[in-house]
């Protein structure tokens, strides 16, 4: 009886999303308008990222510039907006090829297992135990700071971490019984991971993605905070906050919102991956103790 | 004397979408002190549910919606939570299905034993060591010290169980509230735990409260069986009228479905002169893998020189208790474990180990039904996937052509059309398992692996399902090779009968000749481990039963795997060399160091007719 329970919210959630949360429409909101922000941005923006407005250094709100400008005197909404694209296209971009890459080496590895699975968890734990930011400057000193030399070296940075999780959710339902049957029906390994495991593993994957590409927008951030990151005129919102650091002692704004932009984003990713994650609420029970 | 007394209890249970719809309708219950009541009924009956509204317990999920639960007089749903916990601790105690899920693995279980005390402050501590020396040695099991050092996973699955009922016993709990405390244990493990239950309730004197649905093992214990169903009482008397002279016309359907049924006769189509369809030769299994400087230790091998033949149209039943090698068996010739010596050969052609390295043809031709209505079929696909995906990895076809076979093969395992659109979980665990066999059956197959099938259903359901096997096994021209542990199904069902021991061979033949004697040592003993609804069964079956250890010493590789637990087992000569083949019949060949003139002198057991 609890098992049987226990399956039909499994199914559920499967083929079903959870029910909208206060929280969670707020998160799907903030989602949307960075998205928004991301593919319109620049061509919404009243000045291009390199144009000087006048009115000299970390001005204050006026009609030509409504947030201020920045350290060489540019307009700091438009610059925003130039940006916009940098910090999220580069962070979806980057964790959906490293979970593309991670999802198909992991859940391989799990169904194969053998030689390639230990091989595989070996070069894993490789490179998981340098710090993210040392390999990335390893890649961006060899290959320059490109767009994608960018993308590339934070999906691979997201590669083992993704490859982990995806083998060890793919190895508790490849002994399930429904894929034993795939398996003696001698089914391809496309058809059994895309079929049977994939389709019951979109959940943790999707939760994972969501903090996968929170710690992506972060980590931009700080490429482009050491300078490594989107070069100069052109700015994402970690770099914005580097340039305008020393206006926080004038009172600037140019500064504080690129960051506050950063921390709403990652908030809507957060708040996005928490209602997908969301458990059903707890009925009203008494405890056994 | 009315000790527990339940009055018009509703508790209501909530659906996905939130509503709350009763699911135990007004339940009137009472129970005596000392008296031992069984709560039987099908999944979903409301037994535990009602038995833990007798700790004032809801699950998450459940509430109680009116009623009155009393306690010695205590009125147990509005007491405060603080005072409820401290009669549970002091009068009650839960015994859960699963001892492996219920034991902490980090803890000896001498410290788990000790725990109740520790927390209720009950006894003095000189005394506690007195209590559980006692509680063990009523249990049956070693009060040594060595034993309590002992961790969960170094005892066997009826050692852990008694384990949680010494922890259950430890306080002479009043009230004792055993949820299907012997189900997931094999028959043989079954008695012993029933055996040393039983000695400890009477011991203890207080009530008890059985969750089963077994009826056959609840009779050898219970004084009073309520029959639930869908939540409501169904019928309930003491057990002699219950199992001999069952009122209701559902109560005498249970009974009947708990009936002995007699062993098939073997069915007249099956050519003993054809070829055989699959052949199994000396095949050897381990899931140890190979290391790269080791030879694999053969003592470590599940399976050992397995052969025997699979006849078109033959039912081929393999039986035997959990760790036989079973199920390993079946998972071999379906392709997902591969064998490191031996042949398995289909139509005299040697089978790849590796269901991906065997031909279309072959992979057709054997379809695997598995044990869980579950988790066999994906929960994301609708059944028409399910249903539709061999019949277009088999036959190519198109996605225009599927819908119309689904549909018959839906109809042909009694099930509506309009069942293709619907997801797993929206079935029942019988309609499931109906889909399951649909979609092996959707490969046009030449044997179908059965793995434990039955054994996730209820007693009635099963007797269905089976009854489905049996309707088209004539219709298809089809082989089963049916992996069961229960022997006293497989006997009503199967022309032949192997029985397995530690992955090797025991005996095989029909099963009217394998169930009387001659027969294996091993086979007598699981017959007579088969519960019979009867209501001296238990009594008889430990009287005529010489003591028998169910945890065998390490097998040393050389002899008969089953001498240490045989009561006929010859020293020097079981354990010291692999045991003759001697052909009784034709069809019948037994593994055995006696002669068939000794085991034919062992007295028959009486308990499948």
């Amino acid at each position: 009886m609890t098992m049987l329970a226990q399956t039909e919210r499994g199914a559920r959630s499967i083929r079903r999303l959870p029910d909208l949360t206060t929280l969670g429409i707020l998160g799907l909101l903030l989602l949307a308008v960075n998205a928004l922000l991301a593919v319109f941005g620049s061509a919404i923006a009243p000045h291009s990222a390199a144009e000087l407005i006048g009115g000299g250094a970390f001005g204050p709100p006026s009609d030509a510039a409504p947030w201020g400008t920045d350290y060489l005197g540019r307009d700091l909404l438009s610059r925003v907006l130039h940006g916009a694209k940098y910090s999220i296209g580069i962070a979806a971009a980057a964790t959906l090829l490293g979970f593309l890459a991670g999802i198909s080496i992991g859940f391989a590895a799990a169904e194969i297992r053998g030689r390639f699975d230990v091989v595989m968890i070996w070069i894993c734990d490789i490179f998981l135990s340098f710090p993210s930011i040392l390999l990335a400057l390893l890649v961006i000193a060899g290959f320059g700071t490109s767009l994608p030399v960018l993308i590339l070296t934070i999906a691979f940075i997201q590669l083992p971490r993704v490859i982990r999780l995806s083998r060890a959710v793919a190895m508790g339902i490849s002994t399930l019984e429904f894929v034993e049957v795939a398996r003696a029906r001698g089914e391809s390994l496309p058809s059994i991971l895309g079929r049977e495991i994939l389709p019951n593993s979109l959940r943790p994957l999707a939760v994972e993605f969501g903090l996968r590409m929170s710690f992506a927008v972060l980590f931009i951030s700080s490429l482009s905070f050491l300078g490594l990151g989107i070069q100069p005129p052109e700015a994402d919102w970690g770099g914005m906050v580097r340039e305008n650091l020393s206006g926080i002692y004038y009172g600037a704004l140019a500064a504080i919102i690129p960051a506050l932009l950063i921390g709403l984003l990652v908030l809507g990713i957060n708040l996005t991956v928490d209602w997908l994650s969301g458990e059903v609420p707890k009925a009203e029970s008494q405890d056994l103790r | 004397m009315t000790f527990l007394d339940i009055r018009n209890l509703v508790v209501e249970g909530r659906t996905p979408a939130g509503e709350w719809l009763p699911t135990v309708h007004g339940v009137d219950l009472s129970v005596a002190a000392g008296e031992v009541v069984a709560l039987i009924g099908e999944s979903g009956a409301g037994k535990s549910t009602v038995a833990l509204a007798a700790m004032g317990y809801a699950r998450p999920g459940t509430r109680f919606r009116q009623g009155q639960v009393r306690l010695a007089g205590q009125e147990m749903l509005t007491l405060p939570p603080s005072s409820r916990r401290r009669i549970r601790g002091a009068q009650m105690a839960y015994v859960a299905q699963s001892a492996q899920a219920s034991l902490n693995p980090a803890m000896t279980i001498g410290e788990q034993i000790h725990e109740p005390f520790a927390i209720h402050r009950i006894m003095p501590e000189g005394g506690v060591r007195q209590r559980v020396a006692q509680l063990l040695t009523r249990l049956d099991l070693p009060s040594a010290a060595a034993f309590t050092r002992r961790y969960p996973h170094q005892l066997s699955g009826g050692q852990q169980q008694r384990v949680m009922m010494a922890m259950a016993l430890t306080c002479s709990p009043s009230l004792l509230i055993l949820d299907e405390p012997t189900t997931a244990l094999d028959a043989t493990t079954q008695i012993e735990v029933l055996k040393a239950l039983k000695a400890a309730l009477a011991d203890n004197r207080g009530a008890a409260i059985y969750v089963s649905h077994d009826l056959a093992v609840v009779a050898q214990v219970a004084d009073r069986i309520v029959v639930l169903r869908n939540g409501r009482i169904v019928e309930q008397g003491i057990t002699a009228d219950i199992v001999d002279a069952p009122r209701e016309l559902y109560t005498q359907q249970l009974v009947e479905a708990f009936r002995p049924r007699a062993p098939a006769k073997p069915a007249g189509s099956i050519d003993n002169g054809a070829a055989a369809l699959l052949e199994v030769e000396d095949a050897s299994s381990t899931y140890v893998r190979d290391r790269l400087f080791r030879k694999p230790d053969k003592t470590q091998n599940v399976l050992n020189d397995i052969t025997f033949d699979l006849r078109p149209r033959e039912a081929l039943a393999i039986v035997g208790e959990s760790g036989s090698g079973k199920s390993t068996l079946a998972r071999v010739i379906a392709g997902l474990q591969p064998i490191n010596g031996g042949r398995v050969r289909f139509r005299g052609n040697s089978l790849a180990g590796r269901s991906r390295d065997r031909s279309r043809e072959a992979l057709r031709a054997i379809q695997i039904v598995l044990q869980s209505p579950d988790l066999s079929l994906n929960p994301g696909q609708r059944i028409q996937q399910a249903i539709g995906r061999p019949l277009q990895f088999f036959f190519g076809m198109s996605n225009a052509e599927i819908p119309a076979r689904v549909a018959e093969l839906l109809a042909m395992v009694g099930l509506p059309a309009d069942y293709a659109g619907r997801f797993p979980s929206e079935l029942s665990g019988g309609q499931r398992q109906r889909v399951s066999i649909a979609r092996a059956f959707a490969a046009r197959p030449d044997i179908v692996i059965c793995d434990e099938i039955l054994s996730a259903l209820d007693a009635l359901v099963a007797r269905q399902v089976l009854d489905l096997m049996r309707k088209l096994r004539a219709e298809h021209d089809v082989a089963y090779l049916f992996v069961s542990h229960d022997i006293a199904t497989v006997a009503t069902f199967a022309d032949r009968v192997m029985v397995l021991y530690a992955g090797r061979i025991c005996e095989i033949g029909p099963p009217a000749e394998v169930f009387q004697p001659p027969h294996h040592p091993y086979t007598a003993l699981l017959l007579s481990s088969v519960p019979v609804l009867r209501l001296n069964w238990l009594k008889e079956t430990v009287a005529s039963n010489a003591p028998r250890p169910t945890q065998g010493r390490a097998w040393n590789g050389v002899g008969c795997p089953f001498h240490a637990r045989c009561g006929l087992a010859v020293r020097g000569q079981c354990d010291a060399a692999p045991p003759p083949i001697r052909q009784v019949t034709k069809d019948h060949a037994i593994h055995c160091h006696r002669s068939i003139a000794e085991l034919s002198a062992v007295g028959s057991s009486s308990c499948v007719a």
